[in-house]
């Protein structure tokens, strides 16, 4: 069971999520139409790369706009969460002892207690934007059981790792689960919301663009994000 | 009934229909008609799938519901903060519904639609400012507004609107003839007070392209006469086009995009026609919009550019006062404690931000900066076509009251709004809730304000 989740069952899903996530990008740009979105995509280039780069750049900054500034709380979950989520499976020395086995390579590595501090930090994060889901009216009122979903693929690999590791319980049973959640985690991305994985920097880069070009990037310094 | 007599499908293209229309005092029949007004699903499957291309899709599909949307609506704030008025609920529950139904919708959900898109938002695009994801509702709804055109579903005000850039290619009845006889008419009358003034009109090769609002020549012409002294006085060639004067859009907040096209179309005409340097654009900021950043993509113009360089009238006037074209007298800057009305379309969706406080710093002792401000600020209360739509009068109203709270904080009496649905919506929240306050445009002030060359006085007899 080990080699074939670990084996083919791990080709096949970091297959889909990286042909996935392609495809994505691909039929989103080929969706962008100058003359329907009143975005000069192709004209006045240089003030539409700046203008994505600095709409991407303000946005990954941790308190790096008004609007995250506006909510420390959440702010500091979401960039708590998102830290941890792609970290972590990178930089886990399990997982590069894995990958030497198998490929002969390996990536520097964390040392463990950094990565059980950071499957902690996403676990922690994930509950408290979920009960912010709940306890909040203007979240609550927009939020589905999709979105529930959404964050426990997410975060089912960090709390099937973290039993695994402590082998708190039946070592193998934990092991695979956690295996089959990476994996699940990983098709999630292109075909779900998750798709913000690599969609958030498109529809980042094309408001900028939009701002950068078209709604005043030309007269003045650029939106102040 | 599938179509009414007023209420339907149709655009608006003689002036039998336009009368019909304006006929229906308040659009009674026309809101009547609405209710049985039948839903074409296959136009409008064929509509949504125009429409809606990769970015509205994605925006409908990752958005995380995260709900920091919420607060950055002025509208979620002023109705002490009902979660129906958050913004992604507010998309999500209509045309994210529409498209998950592919369609298939009834006459009372696309009322919803109408309702929703011109009652509680209007389009200022805070929201995309605040969203981690760069989700624009307010772009969406503006283009929801053009679904919802195509079947019919359109405020009466805004049917009418449409009817009129199609016939008058302007948003009131104005004809060419009233609009030049106007501008003859402005520099007689002030010609006394300021010899050698004119207000030229189809001068070919001029500096300056002066076009305006359809409320000018309609119910303000003292302000085209207000443009020509600072113009005269400024030393500049300017002209105004005979045809293609008008820059604003009904059509643009009504979403018919065919009309949006035909509007702009006559002033670029213009521009070809008369050749000047530049356009300069009233104190209008959705005409602004209109005509100079979005107009050269509904006209197809692939650089996304104006025929000629077109500005706003608060850059020429920052330009004229850094230049020292116009000259303030210091002892007449303004005293008392002044504040300034960022107008979405200009400021937020043109980048003006900075050239709107070099005009305070030259006119006002004591600016005080509206919190937030700059790209930042709230919704007059009356954008996207708001002020004029009489069955969303009270959303309307409500709405106001942001702009009330941010002006009544910074202490000012007087409010520097250059935008004419911002000067509206300013006007009329003063009227309902009383706050003590005066609004003004710019022209008006610098007027006052002005140290004017003797030659340009008039002689004592």
């Amino acid at each position: 069971m080990y080699e074939f989740v670990t084996g083919p069952l791990a080709w096949l899903a970091f297959g889909l999520f990286a042909v996935g996530i392609i495809v994505r990008v691909v039929r989103y740009v080929r969706g962008l139409d100058w003359q329907a979105d009143r975005v000069t995509y192709t004209v006045n280039v240089k003030f539409g790369v700046k203008g994505a780069l600095r709409s991407i750049f303000y946005w990954l900054l941790p308190y790096g706009t008004r609007s995250w500034r506006k909510n420390p709380g959440f702010t500091f979950l979401v960039f708590l969460l998102h830290i941890g989520l792609l970290f972590t499976p990178i930089f886990l020395q399990a997982h590069n002892v894995l990958l030497k086995e198998r490929w002969g390579i390996s990536l520097w590595t964390i040392p463990e207690s950094a990565a059980d501090l950071l499957t902690i930090a996403v676990i922690f994060a994930a509950v408290f934007l979920a009960l912010r889901r709940i306890a909040l009216t203007e979240v609550r009122i927009i939020t589905n059981a999709y979105d529930y979903l959404m964050l426990l693929i997410a975060v089912a690999p960090f709390i099937t790792g973290i039993i695994a590791r402590y082998q708190v319980a039946n070592y193998q049973f934990w092991l695979i689960l956690h295996i089959l959640c990476g994996e699940i985690l990983l098709v999630a991305i292109p075909f779900t919301k998750l798709s913000h994985f690599i969609l958030f920097f498109a529809s980042r880069a094309q408001l900028g663009m939009d701002y950068g070009i078209k709604r005043g990037g030309m007269k003045g310094k650029g939106l102040a994000w | 009934m599938p179509e009414g007599k007023l209420c339907n499908k149709q655009t608006v293209d003689t002036k039998e229909q336009l009368e019909a229309l304006l006929a229906d005092k308040g659009g009674k029949q026309y809101y009547e008609e609405m209710n049985h007004l039948d839903v074409n699903k296959s136009a409008l499957t064929a509509t949504l799938k125009k429409v809606v291309k990769s970015r509205f899709k994605t925006w409908l599909e990752i958005c995380s519901h995260c709900g920091l949307c919420a607060e950055s609506c002025f509208y979620y704030l002023a109705n002490d903060r009902d979660p129906t008025q958050v913004p992604s609920y507010k998309i999500q529950s209509t045309l994210g519904k529409m498209l998950k139904r592919k369609g298939d919708v009834d006459n009372a959900f696309m009322q919803m639609c109408m309702d929703t898109a011109f009652a509680k938002c209007t389009c200022c695009t805070r929201c995309g400012v605040y969203c981690p994801f760069g989700i624009d509702t307010g772009v969406m709804f503006a283009y929801l507004r053009g679904i919802l055109f195509s079947q019919g579903f359109s405020p009466w005000e805004m049917k009418i609107g449409t009817g009129m850039h199609r016939i008058y290619r302007a948003q009131m009845d104005v004809t060419v003839e009233d609009w030049v006889e106007t501008c003859e008419w402005m520099a007689e009358e002030y010609e006394a007070d300021w010899p050698g003034l004119t207000i030229p009109v189809d001068k070919e090769n001029a500096d300056i392209m002066y076009t305006v609002n359809a409320r000018e020549p309609k119910h303000y012409p003292e302000d085209i006469a207000e443009a020509a002294i600072l113009f005269h006085v400024a030393g500049e060639n300017w002209t105004v086009p005979g045809e293609g004067w008008e820059e604003t859009s009904l059509a643009m907040f009504a979403g018919d995009v065919a009309a949006c096209k035909m509007q702009v179309e006559s002033v670029y005409t213009a521009m070809d026609r008369l050749k000047p340097k530049r356009m300069v654009v009233t104190e209008c900021g959705h005409a602004y919009r209109a005509t100079v950043i979005e107009g050269p993509y509904w006209a197809g113009l692939k650089n996304g550019k104006t025929p000629v360089e077109s500005i706003h009238y608060i850059e020429w006037v920052a330009e004229a006062l850094r230049t020292g074209k116009l000259k303030i007298d210091p002892s007449k800057k303004i005293k008392e404690p002044v504040t300034y009305q960022d107008s979405c379309n200009y400021i937020r969706n043109g980048g003006l931000a900075d050239v709107a406080r070099e005009i305070m710093s030259y006119i006002a002792e004591d600016f005080r900066e509206m919190n937030p401000c700059r790209e930042h600020n709230f919704c007059c209360g009356g954008g996207g076509g708001l002020n004029g739509i009489g069955r969303y009068r009270q959303q309307r109203n409500i709405g106001l009251k942001i702009k009330r709270d941010q002006i009544q904080e910074t202490g000012a009496k007087l409010v520097v709004a250059p935008c004419h649905n911002c000067w509206d919506a300013i006007r009329d929240m003063e009227e309902i809730y009383k706050i003590g306050i005066r609004w003004t445009f710019l022209k008006p002030l610098l007027i006052k304000m002005l140290e004017v060359p003797e030659h340009l006085k008039p002689k004592d007899e």
